[in-house]
């Protein structure tokens, strides 16, 4: 067996390619889905991370982007529903070598997960998350989904559902995530640099990732990652960077009060040092609290990019921790004292 | 005075207190001190589900059984020789337990009105000559308590719960049982409070010169050392057992072993006993419910561990998806069930045995697992450590079930050489030349045991139907079908894993007495009690109840009749009736209460005079 105490350290391996990431199996998405756009760049991704193909592992539950396991030319658990993040959080401990990755949709990680999610955000395993947000239960055949909007005619919900939604980047910062981004499935090269980042951070690292469901709920991302509405609809966080968006970088956010405001650039008046400046490294979470409640104010644009990104200890690093003082203090485990330990009585 | 000395066989003593009161610490000083002086003990807490109900109200009691001798016994006993009841409700909850003539000793002092009242007595049963059958000690234990501390320096409250110990130091001298044990544990529990060791070890002598010097006791009872097979003893409960069964395997196999759990009585010892093993290596993960702490085990199992998890019925209800899911992905996983008493919440502190059917079919589709079950405490190490071996030998979660009579139960228990312990092989493959994830060994059906980090073995497994060898996603009719029976056919080939089955008593004899888990012991002793009056019965006790074992059939053909003892409605006779289409008899208690021996004397006798 290999050593199994240190964290995946990159290590000189013969060049990969896209290829060598591809499974044999044909891969069974609905032509159009965005779920293909989120497969083709981790494939491309994963060659330049450094380690060899065969400590990746690919964990998720049930649903459209739960069979992205199947596609991946690496170690690979298609789960339960929900469940992906318990397993891998097994799989992680008890190998903390392994690059453990969890696909999961946003029925998968926030309803019947909901509970695994919020823990595994805590815990801070080194584990990154890979959440396909579509705003619907596409392999059920388009039911609403904790993200979809309250008001939504699904089948399910025909007047309309009465639900409010979660927002996931809120609720991953609350349960104390320490790498917390948003990135879209129709911008390949955004979505890369995340993925590497993700990979990159050592703790759990959360991406909710917009992706369309060109069947049942087509459209649902189009102003943000559209040509035409992307740039006035969204704001690409970058560190150290002012809050600037719009076609021609004319619009910046800036606050009034405790609210995000969106101020002009053209106009003259404000500069960008009033406005909000992005800390992704801050370790207090009110900034990226504040940055992910943007979406929910109409008229405000949706960030993308990097809301938060600190390193805390690991789960796993500690549990090894445990052990190795435990070693220390008393000795090896010796399973015949350990038999023997207590009051022991001899028959002759 | 001059006192008595009588030799006697055995004793059964219950201590009965409010919960927190003490009855549980002296009971089990009692039971190591009786342990140590070689006797046979067995034991039988008895909890309330709160932890601190209004003090002296009945749904507070907490009762510890125990009984010592100098012959071999298997159960607790029946009912008690003494009784050690602290105040009024102590007395009402377990005076049904006393022999006639049996002794009573009392707490007099915790016996005014108020206390009566809250008890439900509404006349004072020490006077009122409800008792006359008994030999009644009625003593000031809070006064002479108080007497006895008076020079230290505690507050009143402080000197009032040392009277447990001044209740153990009489039976101490009841039953000459030296105190050295009992003083050594205060020196261990009070390390940082010596001003309670002190106070403690004063109770206990006072108590002790008590019964020395006053004309009450008369006699006391001295049991001669059982006999046991020659080696090295301790006592142990059913739950330290399981937890050090667990490490034993991960040590004999070389995996580290990775246990996933969330609390519930009567199953969190085991994880509390475990947590302490970190230097073996050994890694706990108390997780946010019963799903994730069967998800890590499975996770830790497909990285290469020995993942196991541990709850009880309603824990065990929501791991079901989790361990039909390691079913199909055939990875190997120890599932140990707890049994507590159902449905639902049901009584969470009482034993029960009603979970069997559960283990069996409580998932969705066919889906087979061994089950085994252990019959004893000590019994619950070799048990276990039987299941993690099956469970890695033909890649299989496996049920280990156990119950709240064995998990709290203590029992001297017979230390195993690590060297006598059975291998546990291990095998990864790294050879990439023709893996396949879902090649079976020709023997044991078991798949290969691929682990990530391995070079060229990348695989994806799930939950998904596979394609027979090559574990593809398959829809395939008739791929279906195969898998089912394969997945089937694995599990029933443990039958030849399996010693042979052991019958206690002559085959041919009018009656078996089959059984399974904590029945164990009150079976075992009714029918040696059944054949030393002469009778024509047997036992054969079950540790393998999927599969069964395969001389079973046969076995049960032997006899003219055939008993099933279970605290159930009926399962094991369910399950036996459909496989061998023998029409066993079911002795069934649904009492949250273990059996009694003399219940299953008496069904033995009511089937012998119907067969004759
Ligand atoms: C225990 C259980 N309940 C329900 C289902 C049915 N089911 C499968 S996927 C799914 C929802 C998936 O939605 P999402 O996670 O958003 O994934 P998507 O298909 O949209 O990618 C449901 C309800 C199941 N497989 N298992
Ligand atoms: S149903 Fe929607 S999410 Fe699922 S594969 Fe089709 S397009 Fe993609
Ligand atoms: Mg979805």
């Amino acid at each position: 067996m290999k050593n199994r105490t240190s964290s995946p350290i990159p290590v000189a391996v013969q060049t990969l390619t896209k290829q060598d990431f591809t499974s044999d199996q044909d891969v069974r998405w609905c032509p159009g889905c965005g779920d293909y756009s989120i497969l083709a760049q981790t494939q491309r991704i994963l060659p330049d991370l450094g380690i060899p193909k065969e400590d990746f592992v690919f964990i998720s539950g049930i649903g459209c982007s739960s069979r992205f396991p199947y596609y991946m030319n690496t170690y690979g658990f298609h789960t339960i529903h929900g469940r992906a993040p318990t397993i891998a959080a097994g799989v992680k401990t008890a190998n903390p070598d392994l690059s453990v990755w969890v696909i999961t949709g946003d029925g998968d990680a926030l309803s019947i997960g909901g509970n695994h999610f919020i823990h595994l955000m805590r815990r801070n395993l080194d584990i990154n998350v890979l959440l396909f947000n579509n705003r619907i239960y596409g392999l059920t055949k388009g039911q609403y989904s904790p993200t979809s909007e309250q008001g939504k005619k699904t089948y399910s919900t025909p007047m309309g559902s009465i639900d409010n939604p979660f927002n996931p980047i809120s609720l991953a910062l609350a349960s104390g995530a320490t790498f917390v981004a948003r990135s879209l499935d129709r911008d390949p090269e955004h979505l890369r640099n995340v993925i590497k980042a993700a990979f990159d951070h050592k703790g759990t690292s959360f991406v909710e990732i917009y992706q369309n469901c060109n069947v049942y709920n087509d459209g649902a991302f189009f102003t943000y990652t559209e040509k035409e509405t992307k740039a006035d609809n969204t704001v690409f966080l970058e560190h150290g960077e002012p809050l600037v968006f719009g076609k021609d970088s004319d619009k910046g956010i800036c606050l009034n009060g405790f609210k995000p405001e969106v101020v002009s650039l053209t106009d003259g008046a404000p500069t960008s040092e009033n406005l909000i400046t992005h800390d992704q490294f801050a370790e207090d979470r009110t900034l990226a609290y504040f940055l992910s409640r943007m979406t929910e104010v109409p008229g405000l644009p949706h960030p993308i990019g990097i809301f938060r990104s600190v390193e805390h200890p690991c789960y796993e690093g500690m549990m090894t921790e445990q052990i190795n003082t435990a070693k220390e203090r008393m000795g090896e485990g010796n399973l015949e004292a350990l038999l023997n330990e207590g009051d022991t009585w001899v028959v002759e | 005075m001059k006192k008595k000395k009588q030799s006697i066989e055995e004793a059964t003593i219950l201590f009965a207190s409010d919960s927190g009161g003490g009855a549980q610490s002296i009971g089990t000083q009692m039971t190591e001190a009786s342990a140590i002086a070689g006797n046979d003990v067995a034991t039988l807490p008895d909890y309330p589900a709160e932890i601190r109900a209004p003090a002296g109200s009945l749904a507070g009691i907490s009762g510890f059984q125990l009984r010592f001798s100098s012959l071999t016994i298997h159960t607790p006993g029946d009912l008690c020789d003494v009784l050690v009841a602290m105040n009024p409700a102590a007395l009402k909850v377990n005076i049904d337990k006393l022999k006639p003539n049996g002794i009573l000793i009392v707490d007099i002092d915790n016996f005014a009105r108020r206390n009566l009242r809250l008890a439900g007595y509404s006349s004072n049963p020490l006077e009122d000559g409800s008792l006359t059958q008994f030999q009644v000690f009625p003593i000031e234990l809070t006064r002479l308590t108080r007497e006895a501390l008076k020079d230290t320096n505690l507050t009143q409250r402080e000197v009032d719960r040392c009277k447990n110990f001044y209740a153990l130091g009489m039976v101490c001298w009841m039953y000459n049982r030296p105190m050295d044990y009992a003083f050594q544990w205060l020196e261990e529990k009070f390390a940082t409070k010596p001003q309670y060791i002190e106070a403690n070890t004063l109770a206990l002598k006072a108590g002790n010169i008590y019964c020395e010097v006053t004309e009450q006791f008369a006699t006391s009872y001295e049991i001669k050392p059982a006999k046991f097979a020659p080696g090295t003893y301790r006592n142990i409960e059913g739950n330290m057992a399981t937890a050090l069964g667990l490490v034993a395997a991960s040590q004999k196999s070389g995996l580290q072993l990775v246990y996933g759990s969330y609390p519930i009585t009567p199953a969190s010892t085991i994880l509390h006993e475990l947590a302490r093993y970190r230097n073996f290596g050994v890694k706990t993960m108390q997780m946010e419910d019963e799903i994730a702490a069967v998800g890590v085990a499975i996770g830790a199992a497909f990285s290469g561990a020995l993942g196991a998890t541990g709850s009880s019925g309603p824990g065990i209800a929501l791991k079901a998806e989790a361990i039909n899911l390691a079913m199909i992905a055939e990875l190997p996983m120890v599932v140990c069930n707890i049994q507590r008493a159902g449905p639902s919440t049901g009584m969470p502190t009482k034993t029960e045995q009603a979970d069997l059917l559960q283990m069996f079919y409580g998932r969705n589709g066919e889906s087979p697992l061994p089950v085994i079950a252990a019959s004893r405490p000590s019994d619950c190490f070799e048990t276990v450590y039987e299941a993690c071996r099956i469970a890695i030998k033909y890649m299989t979660p496996v049920i280990f079930m156990s119950d709240l009579y064995i998990a709290f139960g203590a029992e001297p228990w017979l230390i195993p050489k690590v060297s006598d312990l059975p291998a546990i092989d291990v095998h990864f493959p790294t050879d990439t030349n023709g893996f396949e994830p879902y090649l079976r060994d020709e023997a044991t059906l078991a798949r290969p045991w691929a682990l990530p980090g391995t070079p060229g073995l990348e695989h994806r497994i799930g939950g998904l139907e596979k394609e027979d060898v090559s574990g593809n996603v398959s829809y395939d009719p008739d791929n279906h079908e195969q898998m089912v029976h394969l997945r089937a056919e694995k599990v029933a080939r443990i039958v030849d894993d399996m010693p042979p089955t052991e019958i206690f008593g002559e085959s041919g004899a009018e009656l078996l007495v089959l059984s399974w888990g904590g029945s164990y012991g009150a079976v075992r002793t009714a029918v040696e009690h059944k054949q030393a009056e002469g009778e024509s019965v047997a036992h054969v006790h079950l540790r393998y109840l999927n599969p069964l074992p395969k001389d079973l059939g046969d076995i049960m053909k032997g006899f003219k009749r055939v008993l099933i003892p279970e605290l159930n409605l009926g399962q094991l006779r369910l399950l036996i009736r459909a496989e061998y289409l023998i029409d066993a008899v079911g002795l069934n208690k649904i009492q949250g209460q273990p059996f009694h021996v003399f219940e299953i004397e008496s069904k033995i006798d009511e089937l012998l005079r119907g067969a004759a």
